[in-house]
């Protein structure tokens, strides 16, 4: 069975979000749908699978959905129609204490601008899944130690997040996310807001983690070196629908479309 | 000219209104006068008894805590000695102790109602031209009713000083918690926290910028009422500038208005170094942890 299964899914945002859909199978185009309802679909009849322990990246510019999809993993969105599936059970019919039961849990999340809480130390923002969870003290802070450790933020420890740099904040998110022992990491484009040489940086990091641990990352970013260099699987997604999913080599060298083939142009002329 | 037959009289049921008021809830407003009272009393007693040295130290001390600053904490204990030079120490005193009571309790009843205001667009609909009423109203409008229900004296002014002062707390709470970065809620969210945690380890620590600022603000409105208040017996500094006006002695109400003046200097700077030092620090305030 499949760690996260996607059945159809659909999610349209506005007042009117089933017509959208309709409009939308009748080929009807997404502009023209945004005019006439004032309602953006973001994703369209959407089915995958993830595989524990793969790094699934999500691919597309930006409105091609991705930030939806990842969304839909962990019900911070609703989706209009269709079902999403954690170890085949439907987390549409959970109740509010279920859904927060499961993400403490087993899901954390990494944001593209950090979400760091701005007054609390490196440490409390390291333990706050913990301290969600209701851990006392004691074991918050030799969690919070561990990891302080194992993303290189040792002396930072009681730092605040505006003391440090976006690298360094993206290191306290990284560790905020691992700690809880969560065995699914979503993370929105982690690494967009950093310099190209701090990207790799943390790039290489999560490989290291990621090969230590061997959780399931689902990854979003509209950076296709990035998706090549990290992901395992890649799903590429235009307009609120899946192009292509393969891997990276499937991908550069069997684009699925001249849209794919656009894309990846830059990548194989530099890897020749 | 307007045509008597489309008047409508309010002021006959209004009247009826507060006499029932009175007559069927005489008893619990008499309880919230004791309760107040039990809180103003002793407050106003130690401050009063005192030695004026002891009173200074605890300023210096709350305005060094709150601004971590030495400077301003001498500056604002030499200000507070300025009220004993101009020989109004005891009536400060009772001001200081008014002004602590009805900020506290425009704190305590402004936070959970401006909570409300930022949970949705609706009750915010409602919320906001009540505040409005609020602060345009003229003040003895409420404040005759206030002295029918509560008696004259200490607790209709408190309860007026409330009503005037508790419109900032409400807004800047509302605004500080409409402000709050998303990403980091949705954060707290994707990590699971309930609502309550929510609200109390991610929202209010930081709106906390926002919120004191609207202390700063309600103060500084309580204590534009004080001669005001002095006007249903409440003694105090606002009293001396009441008398200065009814002798014509200019001299006297000048000096009070001084006092008043320093009093203002002394609330404002504490509760607004303290509302610049959370915003910028964000340190550790409101956390557990």
């Amino acid at each position: 069975m499949s760690l996260v299964t996607f059945n159809r899914v659909s999610k349209a945002f506005g007042t009117r979000p089933q017509e959208a859909l309709r409009l939308q199978r009748d080929g009807v185009s997404s502009p023209d749908i945004r005019k006439r309802l004032e309602t953006t679909v973001a994703l369209a009849e959407t089915s995958l699978t993830i595989e524990a322990g793969e790094v699934f990246v999500v691919m597309g510019l930006s409105g091609s959905g991705k930030s939806t999809l990842l969304r839909l993993i962990n019900r911070l969105i609703e989706p209009t129609r269709g079902s999403v599936a954690i170890d085949g059970t439907d987390i549409g019919v959970l109740s509010k204490q279920d859904i927060r039961t499961l993400r403490r849990a087993r899901m954390s999340m990494v944001f593209q601008s950090f979400g760091l809480l701005p007054h609390r130390t490196v440490e409390d923002n390291i333990a706050f899944g913990l301290d969600i969870k209701g851990l006392n003290k004691s074991a918050r802070a030799a969690a919070a130690q561990e990891w302080i450790g194992r993303v290189g933020l040792e002396g930072f420890a009681q730092a605040f997040p505006h003391e440090l740099s976006g690298g360094m904040q993206q290191r306290v998110g990284l560790a905020r996310a691992l700690a809880t022992g969560a065995d699914i990491l979503l993370m929105d484009e982690p690494f967009s807001a950093l310099d190209p040489l701090i990207r790799r940086e943390m790039q290489d990091l999560l490989i290291t983690l990621e090969q230590e641990l061997g959780r399931t990352i689902v990854f979003v970013t509209h950076d296709l070196a990035e998706a090549v260099k990290l992901g395992s699987r890649i799903a590429i997604l235009r307009d609120g629908q899946i192009v292509q999913i393969g891997t990276g080599a499937d991908i550069l060298e069997r684009p699925a479309d001249d849209y794919v083939r656009a894309f990846t142009e830059d990548l194989r002329r530099l890897r020749g | 000219m307007f045509p008597d037959s489309f008047t409508v009289s309010i002021a006959a049921p209004i009247n009826a209104f507060v006499d029932w008021l009175v007559i069927t809830y005489g008893d619990a407003f008499e309880k919230i006068t004791g309760g107040m009272l039990s809180v103003l009393i002793p407050l106003e007693n130690f401050l009063r008894t005192a030695p004026w040295w002891y009173v200074i130290i605890l300023i210096g001390l709350v305005t060094y805590g709150a601004s971590r600053r030495w400077t301003l904490s001498v500056g604002l204990m030499a200000l507070s000695f300025l009220m004993g030079v101009l020989g109004l120490w005891d009536e400060a005193m009772q001001t200081l102790a008014l002004m602590l009571v009805s900020t506290t309790v425009a704190v305590i009843l402004g936070l959970p109602f401006g909570i409300l205001l930022s949970r949705s667009h609706r009750t915010r609909l409602v919320g906001l031209p009540i505040l409005d009423a609020m602060q345009t109203l003229p003040s003895f409008v409420y404040l005759i009713p206030a002295l029918m229900l509560f008696g004259l004296g200490k607790v209709p002014a408190i309860i007026a000083t409330v009503i005037y002062a508790v419109p900032p707390v409400i807004r800047l709470t509302d605004l500080g918690l409409r402000h709050v970065d998303r990403e980091v809620l949705e954060a707290a969210d994707a990590f699971g926290a309930t609502p309550l945690q929510r609200l109390w380890k991610v929202e209010l620590p930081l709106a906390l910028p926002s919120i004191m600022t609207g202390i700063n603000q309600a103060t500084m409105l309580a204590l534009s009422m004080v001669v005001i208040a002095s006007m249903i017996g409440n003694r105090g500094l606002g009293q001396e500038v009441l008398l200065g006006i009814n002798t014509l002695d200019v001299g006297r109400g000048a000096a009070a208005g001084l006092a008043i003046v320093a009093m203002a200097i002394v609330l404002d700077r504490t509760t607004q170094s303290y509302a610049r030092r959370v915003q910028v620090t964000h340190g550790r305030v409101g956390n557990d942890a």
